[in-house]
C-alpha cells in the first residue's frame, strides 16, 4: 500500500546526479581539421568517424544526390589502396565500417578494437586526397544506387509520399531534395561531376574528425597529425544561403499509389537551433514534441490511439539539430472506419489544445525526467556519443551544445510551449499531403517443385 | 630471433582476448532461472523477463503468442494503460514487450537510483503477474493489430518472408508468422489471450536477465521481486523437430513493385547444433560479412546488380532457416538469382580458400569484444545464453570455437547441411501486370 502512494506522487528526478558530463577534447590542425575526442573506457574499443560538410542540402539542380553518390564512391579506391582494399583491411582487423549521407552532412565510420585506431586513420587519411574515380566503377555503382533507391523510396508507399511532400512544403529550399537525388539526377552523373565535388569539399578544412572510445586524447592527437596534418587546405566557397521564401497559406497535396492503407503527413515550417534567434525557442519546440510523442504517456498515443481511438498510430517530431529551418512533423495512420480527414482534424485539435492550454507541470516534468534518462542511455553507446558531436558540429551549432542540452531543456517552461506553438503551428505555415491507396492487383503465384533428384 | 617472431604472431593473433563478462546464474524461490552480469561506469540497467512463449506456441491460433503480449501493458492490477505508461515514463524508465518464434520478453531499461528503479520495477511486477485483458483494451488492440497486417501487405519484402517460412515450414510452429494472419486475429477474443497467458507466463517458464550497474544483492532482490507473484505452472512440452524437405520449391508472387525480392534457402542450424561453429564461420565468408562477403562481392561488386546482397543462418530452438536475399530490378531477376546460386554452389562444391577462412578468423575474433561493447549487446546476449541453455563461458570459450574451424571442416558441413538442389527461392515482384 505503502508503494502505491509514492507510485502516484510524481517522482521528480536529481538533475544533479546525472550531469557530471565527460570531457570533449579539441585540437584543430593547422590545415583545419578538427579533431574531438571523448574518452570512455567501459570497454577496450574506439569509433571513428570523419564528418564532412557537405550533404544533399549543398547540391544544385541537376545533381541532386551526388554527395551520397560519391559516399559510394569513396568505397572504390585510390592508387595505393584499389577497390575492395579499405574493407578488406578493416574487416582483416575486426573492424565494422560504412557511411552516411544526409541533408547536411557525409560521414565515414568505423568501430576497432582500441589499439587499431591507427589502421583506420591510415586509410581515411588516404581518400581524403587520393581517390580514384573510375568510370566504369561508377557506371556499376549507379546501378546500385539506383536499386537502392527503389529499394527505399520507390517500392514504399509511405517513403514515395514522404519525398513527395517535401518537394511540396519547401518551394525553393534544398530541403526539397531527396538524400539519395531524382531519379534523372542519378542516371546522369559523370565522373566529372563526381571529381569536382570531391575536389570542392574533401578537404581537412571542411571535415571533424570524431574519436570516441577508450583512448588518450593526446595520442589520438598525434596519430591524426601524423595522418592528416601533411595536406593543404584548400578555400572552401560557401553555398548561397537560398533561403526558403515565405509561405502564405496552407499547401496540400494527395498521391495515389498501390497501398493498403491511407496516410498522412503535416509539417509546420519552423526554426532550428542554428538559424533561431532566441534559441529557448528551440528548446521549447523539443519539449512541445515530447508532450506530443515522447513515449506511450505522451499525448498523441494517450488520445488519439487510446483515448478517441481514432488513429491506429500517430507521431510528432522535430529536428533540432538541422542546418537550415526545418518542419515539425506530425504523421498518422486513421483507424478502420476513419479518414484521413478525421485524421487531420484529431490533430488539429492537439495542436489547438498546445496553444488554447498551458500543458500541465506533470507533462512537463515527465517530458524532462525522459530527458535526462535518455542523456544516461545515450552514454552506453560510443557510436551515439560520437554521432551527437560529429552532427552538432558540422550543422555549425558547434559541438559544445552537447552538454547544454538537459540544463536547456531542464529550464523550459508551459508558457515557453504555449508561445511556440502560437507562433509557429500556424495554419498557413502547414503543409500536408494524403496517401490515397490504389488497389494493389490480386496476387498470382506460380509454384515450382525442383530439386529431388538428388536425394540422399 | 625466430622465437620472438613466433611469439609476436601468436601476441598478434590472440591480444583480443578480453575477458568476457562474468555471468552469474541462479534459480529464484520459484524456480525461475536468472542471469546476471555487473556492469560499471554508467547509473543503469537493463532487465528482461524472458518466457517460452513465442509464436512458435500459438497452435492454429496463429498471432496469439504476440497479441497477448501487445496486451500486457493496456491494463495490471488497478492501473489501466494510461497509468502504466506514466509511472514508466515519470522515471524515465522503457519500458517494452515483444515476442519472437520462440520467445516473448518483457524488457525494462532504468536509471539505478533507488527511488526511480523501485518505482519501475513496481510497475513492471505488476505488469508481469496481473494483466488484465479488458475488453475495451483488447478490441483496440485487435484493431491496430489487423490494420498492420493489412499494411504489411503493401511490402514485398514482408510478403517474400512469408512465402519463404511457409515453404520451408510447412506444418511446423516455426512457418506463420509472428504476429499472425488476418483470418486468425479476427477470431480471437479477449478469453484465448487470458487463456494463453495463464498457460505460458509462468514463473517455471519465465527467465530473468539482470544487466548493469547493481551489486548482486541488489540483482536477487529484482529478480524475486519481479516473478513473486507468478503461479508455479509447467514448463511448456518441447517443440517438434523439423523436418527436412527434400524437394526444394520455386514459387513466384505477382507484386506492382519496380523491384523484385529474392529470398533462397533451406532449413539451417539450431542454437546448440555440432555444425554451429562451421556453419557459422562459412556463412561469414559466403554472405554474413557485409561490404566483403563472396554474395555481396560477386552480386553488388561485380555486376551492380543489387543495393544488399547477404546470407545468414537463424539459430533457433530447433533448426531455424539459412537464407539468401537480394533485391533487384524486375528484368534482371532471372540473372540475379543465378549469380545467387552460382556463388552458394561454388561455394559448396569448392569450400573457402585458406586466404579467405583466415580473413574470415581475423575479423570474427579482431573484433570480438564489440559484440558486447554496450550494456544493449550484453543483455541480447546474455538472454540468448540463457534462453537457448548454452554454457555460461559461452563468450569466453567463442574465439577458442572459431580458431578451430578449417576448411576441410566447413566443407564437411556446408556439404551434408546446404544442398544447393534442395533450395527453396521465393521471387515477389515483376511490376504492374
Amino acid at each position: 500500500m505503502i508503494f502505491r502512494v509514492i507510485l502516484i506522487a510524481l517522482i521528480m528526478v536529481p538533475i544533479s546526479a546525472y550531469s557530471s558530463s565527460v570531457k570533449v577534447h579539441e585540437r584543430i590542425l593547422n590545415n583545419g581539421l578538427k579533431v574531438l575526442v571523448k574518452e570512455d573506457t567501459r570497454s577496450p574499443v574506439v569509433v571513428s568517424q570523419i564528418w564532412y560538410k557537405v550533404g544533399s542540402s549543398y547540391e544544385p539542380g541537376g545533381i541532386t544526390g551526388i554527395s551520397h553518390m560519391l559516399e559510394h564512391m569513396m568505397f572504390k579506391g585510390t592508387d595505393a589502396y584499389p577497390a575492395g582494399e579499405f574493407s578488406r583491411i578493416i574487416a582483416e582487423n575486426g573492424g565494422r565500417e560504412n557511411a552516411f549521407t544526409g541533408r547536411d552532412y557525409t560521414a565515414y565510420f568505423q568501430t576497432m578494437e582500441k589499439s587499431r585506431l591507427e589502421i583506420s586513420f591510415k586509410l581515411e587519411a588516404d581518400r581524403m586526397r587520393n581517390l580514384h574515380l573510375d568510370p566504369a566503377e561508377l557506371k556499376k555503382e549507379l546501378e546500385v544506387v539506383t536499386e537502392e533507391r527503389r529499394m527505399r523510396t520507390d517500392d514504399k508507399p509511405r517513403s514515395k509520399t514522404q519525398e513527395y511532400f517535401m518537394a511540396m512544403a519547401f518551394a525553393n529550399s534544398p530541403y526539397k531534395n531527396p538524400v539519395i537525388g531524382w531519379p534523372s539526377d542519378i542516371a546522369n552523373y559523370q565522373v566529372d561531376d563526381l571529381q569536382a565535388w570531391y575536389e570542392r569539399w574533401y578537404t581537412p578544412n571542411n571535415a571533424t574528425l570524431v574519436v570516441v572510445g577508450d583512448v588518450k586524447p593526446e595520442a589520438v592527437f598525434s596519430l591524426a597529425e601524423k595522418y592528416f596534418a601533411g595536406f593543404k587546405p584548400s578555400k572552401v566557397k560557401a553555398i548561397k544561403p537560398q533561403a526558403e521564401i515565405e509561405q502564405h497559406g496552407i499547401r496540400k497535396t494527395t498521391i495515389k499509389l498501390p497501398a493498403k492503407l491511407p496516410y498522412v503527413l503535416m509539417g509546420y515550417k519552423v526554426p532550428v537551433l542554428n538559424t533561431i534567434e532566441n534559441e529557448s525557442e528551440a528548446y521549447a519546440l523539443e519539449v512541445l514534441a515530447g508532450i506530443l510523442d515522447g513515449g506511450n504517456s505522451a499525448r498523441l498515443a494517450t488520445k488519439l490511439v487510446r483515448g478517441k481511438q481514432i488513429a491506429v498510430s500517430a507521431g510528432a517530431g522535430y529536428s533540432l539539430m538541422s542546418r537550415l529551418p526545418e518542419l515539425f512533423m506530425l504523421d498518422a495512420t486513421p483507424a478502420e472506419g476513419q479518414t484521413v480527414f478525421d485524421m487531420e482534424y484529431a490533430l488539429k485539435e492537439e495542436i489547438y489544445n498546445l496553444k488554447s492550454e498551458l500543458i500541465s507541470e506533470q507533462e512537463l516534468q515527465r517530458v524532462k525526467a525522459q530527458v535526462l534518462a535518455n542523456s544516461v542511455y545515450e552514454k552506453d553507446s560510443n557510436f551515439y556519443q560520437a554521432m551527437q558531436l560529429g552532427m552538432l558540429e558540422t550543422v555549425g551549432i558547434g559541438w559544445q551544445k552537447v552538454d547544454e542540452y538537459v540544463e536547456k531543456v531542464n529550464q523550459i517552461t508551459a508558457l515557453q510551449v504555449q508561445n511556440v506553438a502560437r507562433k509557429y503551428l500556424t495554419e498557413d505555415q502547414l503543409s500536408i499531403a494524403y496517401l490515397d491507396p490504389q488497389p494493389i492487383a490480386e496476387s498470382k503465384q506460380r509454384r515450382k517443385v525442383t530439386g529431388g533428384r538428388h536425394a540422399n | 630471433m625466430r622465437i620472438s617472431f613466433v611469439g609476436l604472431i601468436l601476441f598478434i593473433f590472440s591480444f583480443s582476448a578480453f575477458s568476457a563478462a562474468k555471468i552469474e546464474h541462479w534459480k529464484t524461490k520459484q524456480n525461475s532461472a536468472v542471469f546476471y552480469v555487473e556492469t560499471q561506469g554508467l547509473p543503469m540497467v537493463d532487465i528482461r523477463v524472458v518466457f517460452d512463449a513465442g509464436s512458435a506456441r500459438d497452435g492454429y491460433q496463429q498471432g496469439l503468442a504476440s497479441l497477448t503480449s501487445a496486451l500486457l501493458n493496456t491494463g495490471a492490477g488497478d492501473l489501466n494503460a494510461d497509468q502504466i505508461a506514466q509511472q514508466f515514463e515519470n522515471v524515465g524508465a522503457q519500458f517494452g514487450a515483444g515476442v519472437s518464434r520462440d520467445m516473448a520478453w518483457l524488457s525494462l531499461r532504468s536509471l539505478t537510483d533507488k527511488k526511480l528503479l523501485n518505482s519501475a520495477l513496481q510497475t513492471m511486477q505488476t505488469i508481469i503477474a496481473e494483466p488484465k485483458f479488458n475488453e475495451n483494451d483488447f478490441q483496440r488492440e485487435k484493431s491496430r493489430r489487423l490494420a498492420s497486417l493489412k499494411h504489411r501487405e503493401e511490402s514485398p519484402a514482408a510478403i517474400a518472408n512469408m512465402a519463404f517460412f511457409n515453404t520451408l515450414y510447412k506444418d511446423h510452429p516455426y512457418a506463420h508468422p509472428s504476429s499472425g494472419i488476418v483470418e486468425t486475429v479476427s477470431g480471437f477474443t479477449a478469453e484465448n489471450l487470458k487463456d494463453f497467458y495463464k498457460q505460458f507466463y509462468v514463473a517455471s517458464n519465465a527467465m530473468v536477465v539482470i544487466v548493469g550497474d547493481v551489486g548482486q544483492k541488489q540483482a536477487k532482490e529484482i529478480a524475486e521481486l519481479l516473478v513473486a507473484n507468478l503461479a508455479a505452472g509447467d514448463v511448456p512440452v518441447a517443440l517438434p523437430e523439423v523436418s527436412f524437405s527434400r524437394t526444394g520449391v520455386d514459387q513466384h508472387i505477382e507484386f506492382p513493385s519496380a523491384q523484385t525480392h529474392v529470398l533462397a534457402g533451406v532449413i539451417g542450424k539450431h542454437r546448440k547444433d555440432k555444425d554451429y561453429f562451421d556453419l557459422y564461420v562459412g556463412n561469414h565468408i559466403l554472405g554474413g560479412s557485409g561490404l566483403v562477403s563472396q554474395l555481396f562481392a560477386e552480386v553488388r561488386e561485380k555486376r551492380g546488380l543489387a543495393y544488399s546482397a547477404y546470407s545468414y543462418f537463424s539459430p533457433m530452438l530447433r533448426k531455424g532457416p539459412f537464407t539468401m536475399g537480394l533485391q533487384t530490378r524486375n528484368d534482371q531477376t532471372a540473372e540475379a538469382v543465378k549469380v545467387m546460386k552460382n556463388t552458394l554452389k561454388q561455394f559448396v562444391d569448392k569450400g573457402p580458400t585458406e586466404k579467405a577462412l583466415i580473413a574470415a578468423k581475423k575479423n570474427i575474433t579482431g573484433g570480438f569484444v564489440m559484440r558486447f561493447d554496450t550494456n544493449r549487446k550484453l543483455t541480447s546476449y546474455v538472454s540468448m545464453i540463457g534462453f537457448y541453455k548454452l554454457p555460461l563461458d559461452y563468450l569466453d570459450k567463442f574465439q577458442e570455437k572459431i580458431e578451430s574451424v578449417t576448411v576441410e571442416s566447413i566443407k564437411d558441413a556446408f556439404k551434408r547441411r546446404v544442398k544447393p538442389e534442395f533450395i527453396h527461392t521465393i521471387t515477389v515482384g515483376g511490376g504492374a501486370s
